[in-house]
């Protein structure tokens, strides 16, 4: 067991867990936030997207010990962010959710995607979108989340 | 709660009344079907966590929002949205003000029609359709009998509106203030519903209830749940299906900080080994560092290829007849210049949810309380109350949002809940989470069966087909359960002839039969169960025959149809008006259009696509839906079915959509292997229309499935001028 001070959606948090745990489960069993959500556990399906100093990171495959200084937001804290705002919005306005579970990892990818480009094309979309899965396939709807975010952050 | 007792004893409701009324403790409106079980306040033990009411469809708080109660899990259909909706609106209730919760497993909640509570069979909307708005019609005669009362005026001099009862001279009273008063009135035993063309709810397109919090991460799902002193318990399975523990060294395991327990349990089939922990990756941690001798010996080690060979060998003898119209032989005697010999191969499939299996269980002796994302409420409530000794009432079931499902969260045997059981059992008095890793889910089996297809077609002057003989095989989904005497007839399991046995078109001298062999890997439905497969092989060949004939696909299928399928002539009529922009001007070089229609759980369903190929892969630019699923309760989640459905359909077609086996294995172990559509794998557009109807409605979870794949690979046809006959696509 080892001590790490985390900096979650701007709090500091302090957690007492092994070096080896990944970040996802630090977050949804020390930390209490069960937005971030367990897929696979090998970086395949981008449900545990979080951001760690703004870059769209799987949690599942990043221990603990390997976070550091860096911030962190998750799903929970994505509202803070003006795009993260926008983007949850046009999530509702869209009606995009079905089972809703991987949603947070969209939605995270979505926000990272959005503030590198800000105006995407499909194929971007694709590229940065493309390890998210969703086995509803709500993909369509993403897809035009996404576009509507982008246009009303002009 | 006492109070509502109480109240319930003072007003001596007649039981045999279809509903029942009680005022809940907060001074709201309690309506439930037949609910014998009692009201109880036995919760004092227990950690708080969240408040289910005991019995009820609806209740109106006195804060105005109107509680609904959905008798079914939400695990992405919607219909957490859908049947408040339908009750809300011969309630007259203001849409604002609904919320919604799932119901608990209770006799009450049962589907009217299968008799258990449950999701499957697309019939959610179809059998509960009735039964909610007759809930919101009697809630609403309460309400306006109520300020009848207060106004001294009939009822038949009130309206409502928008929550709210309108008397004859301007008098309002909102049905929060009229809750107490109306839950003292008889439950009406018949009431007038309304003329669809009354509808202010149904029909239209109401967003989710459930978006935002499934945008925020608040949504909690089952694998969320987190009580006080609540351990994480993770199971180590046999390689192959049945094997049991021979002797387990747990000396590493057990030194993993966290580890509060490692045993033996059984299993349905074999046994294997529970590490209990205070947190997931402990216990996932501790289970990797587990040295089990295992016994596979007696248990059969399916292996893929040698599975193949004996399923092509079977499906070239006659099988147990589903079906048998005029000359079974007469096929024999056609040229074979005029005959199409088609053999198809389908792979197991796992349903893979998003959201990993899980349960959680706490067992207090007496009694115990279960949190499951479960389709099958009932059954899964008996295997934990079996397990541990109890009635399945002594078991308070809570019904968890679920991340997705597909049919693997409607287990017969409920083996997931079952393991949770034995593990709660021996951790008595606390709380266990089981948590079933991806690892668990691709390789533990309960798959869509593999199943090979073997039809002989002759074809006629005409161009239209003139002999068929079909031979199924596959696993069949109930052999050996409960329900069994009610789907295998003469031999046949029906769900494994779906779609073709009972096929729409008209084909003379139709002979269909099928082989169920027995294999050790468990099977179960998933989406669209046999039609998955059935589809496939009726639309591909019906476009082959179309092709040949030199004939329109829509024109041809038409032609083949028989007069009873109205539903798919509507279909075909819908989708060939909006294709019409789309046939008259030439599609790109390299782009094709497919086409696909099938009938399902009673909606008909026509698709196009157009695809072109890009990386030896099918790119599928655009597909267009035609849909007549009676009336559309609410269009924007039908359209989002469908379009999420056809993504789904696409398991079994594109990238790496098997599960293999060998020497008894699963060579799969999680999304790198088996790997499901993503965003580029599927339409970059759906557009969805919907028949026009007032109908009963039907459903609309599974009948998207079937169409896609078939469409797809009709369009690659064009492409390419092969056939495609063995899933998922290796090569184009």
């Amino acid at each position: 067991m080892a001590t790490y001070q985390l900096t979650v959606n701007g709090q500091r948090k302090q957690v007492n867990v092994d070096p080896s745990t990944p970040l996802l489960w630090v977050l949804r069993e020390d930390l209490k936030m069960t937005g971030t959500k367990y897929g696979c556990g090998i970086s395949a399906c981008g449900a545990c997207t979080v951001h760690l100093d703004g870059v769209a990171t799987r949690s599942c495959v990043v221990p603990v010990s390997m976070v550091g200084n860096r911030p962190i937001v998750t799903i929970e804290g994505i509202d803070k962010d003006p795009i993260g705002k926008v983007v949850q919005n046009s999530w509702v306005e869209k009606d995009v959710v079905q089972c809703g579970y991987c949603q947070s990892g969209q939605i995270m990818s979505a926000v990272a995607l959005l503030k590198a480009t800000p105006k995407p094309t499909d194929e971007n979309i694709e590229e940065s979108m493309g390890g998210n899965l969703c086995r509803c396939a709500t993909y369509v709807r993403i897809r035009e989340a996404l576009q509507n975010a982008s246009r009303q952050l002009k | 709660m006492r109070a509502a007792m109480k109240l319930q004893n003072d007003l001596h409701l007649n039981r045999r009344s279809f509903l029942r009324v009680t005022s809940a403790a907060a001074g709201g409106l309690l309506v439930s079907l037949y609910f014998d079980l009692p009201l109880t306040t036995a919760q004092e033990n227990q950690p708080p966590t969240k408040v289910y009411p005991p019995d009820a469809f609806v209740h109106i708080r006195p804060d105005g929002k109107i509680m609904i109660t959905v008798n079914r899990l939400e695990f992405g259909q919607g219909v957490h949205t859908a049947l408040p909706m339908v009750l809300a609106d011969e309630m007259d209730a203001d849409w604002s003000h609904v919320v919604a919760e799932l119901a608990p497993a209770a006799e009450v909640y049962k589907d009217p029609v299968f008799g258990i509570q449950m999701v499957g069979g697309s019939g959610s909307i179809a059998h509960s359709f009735q039964q909610y708005r007759e809930l919101g019609a009697k809630v609403r005669a309460m309400l306006v009998a109520a300020a009848a009362d207060r106004w001294r005026v009939t009822p038949d001099k009130c309206r409502t509106e928008a929550s709210v009862v309108h008397g004859p001279n301007n008098q309002t009273a909102k049905y929060s203030e009229l809750a107490n008063d109306a839950a003292r009135k008889p439950v009406p035993e018949k009431v007038t519903l309304k003329n669809p063309s009354e509808f202010r709810i149904i029909g239209k397109a109401i967003p989710r209830i459930d978006s935002r919090a499934k945008c925020d991460g608040s949504q909690k799902f089952g694998l969320d749940l987190d009580l006080p002193g609540m351990k994480i318990a993770v199971v180590a399975h046999p390689p192959v299906f049945g094997g049991k523990v021979k002797s387990v060294d747990d000396t590493e395991a057990r030194k993993v900080e966290g580890v509060r327990d490692v045993f033996e349990i059984p299993l349905v089939k074999g046994s294997g080994v529970a590490v209990v922990a205070d947190k997931f990756w402990p216990a996932k941690q501790a289970r990797d560092l587990l040295k089990i001798d295992w016994d596979l010996s007696g248990i059969e080690h399916p292996d893929s290829a040698q599975l193949w060979t004996k399923y092509r060998e079977l499906a070239r003898t006659r099988g147990n007849v589903a079906v048998t119209l005029g000359d079974e032989k007469l096929i024999d005697q056609i040229a074979a210049a005029n005959r199409i010999v088609a053999e198809f191969e389908f792979p197991y499939l796992a349903h893979a949810p998003m959201e990993p299996l899980n349960t959680t269980v706490r067992f207090d002796g007496e009694k115990a309380e279960a949190w499951v994302p479960s389709q099958f409420q009932t059954m899964d409530q008996m295997a934990i109350g079996q397990v541990l000794g109890l009635k399945p009432e002594q078991v308070t079931f809570h019904t968890e949002f679920a991340g997705g499902g597909f049919g693997r969260r409607a287990v017969i045997d409920s083996h997931v809940q079952r393991e949770a059981a034995v593990i709660a059992k021996r951790l008595r008095g606390t709380p266990v989470k089981l948590i079933w890793t991806r690892e668990d889910d691709i390789r533990g089996g309960y798959y869509r069966p593999m199943h090979a297809h073997r039809v002989e077609v002759g074809i006629g002057a005409d161009g239209m087909p003139s002999a068929w003989r079909h031979v199924v095989v596959g696993q069949s989904l109930v052999a050996g359960t409960p329900f069994e005497g009610m789907m295998i007839k003469n031999g046949v399991d029906e769900t494994a002839v779906e779609g073709t046995s009972d096929t729409s078109y008209v084909i003379p001298n139709f002979h269909v039969s099928a082989h169920h062999p027995v294999v050790n890997v468990p099977v179960l439905w998933w989406r669209s169960v046999g039609h998955t497969h059935n589809a496939f092989v009726m639309e591909t060949l019906i476009d082959e025959l179309a092709t040949r004939a030199k004939m329109d696909g829509i024109a041809y299928r038409r032609k083949m149809l028989k007069p009873e399928a109205k539903k798919l002539r509507a279909v075909l009529d819908l989708l060939e008006e909006k294709l019409v922009v789309w046939r008259n001007k030439l599609p790109p070089p390299g782009h094709a259009l497919g086409i696909a229609c099938h009938e399902s759980f009673e909606t008909a369903v026509a698709c196009a696509v157009e695809v072109s190929i890009e990386n030896k892969r099918p790119r599928i630019h655009h597909a267009t839906i035609a849909v007549h699923c009676g009336m559309a309760v609410n269009p924007l989640t039908i359209e989002s079915q469908f379009q999420g459905g056809l993504g789904f359909g696409l398991t079994q077609l594109v990238g790496q959509g098997a599960i293999t086996l060998k020497d008894g294995r699963v060579e799969q172990r999680n999304f790198d292997g088996y790997t499901p559509p993503y965003i580029a794998d599927v339409p970059v557009n759906v557009d969805v229309h919907i028949v026009p109807s007032t109908d009963a409605p039907t459903g609309c979870g599974e009948p998207p499935v079937p169409v896609i794949s078939p469409a797809v690979v009709n369009a690659l046809a064009k492409l390419t001028g092969k056939r495609y006959r063995t899933l998922p696509l290796v090569s184009i």
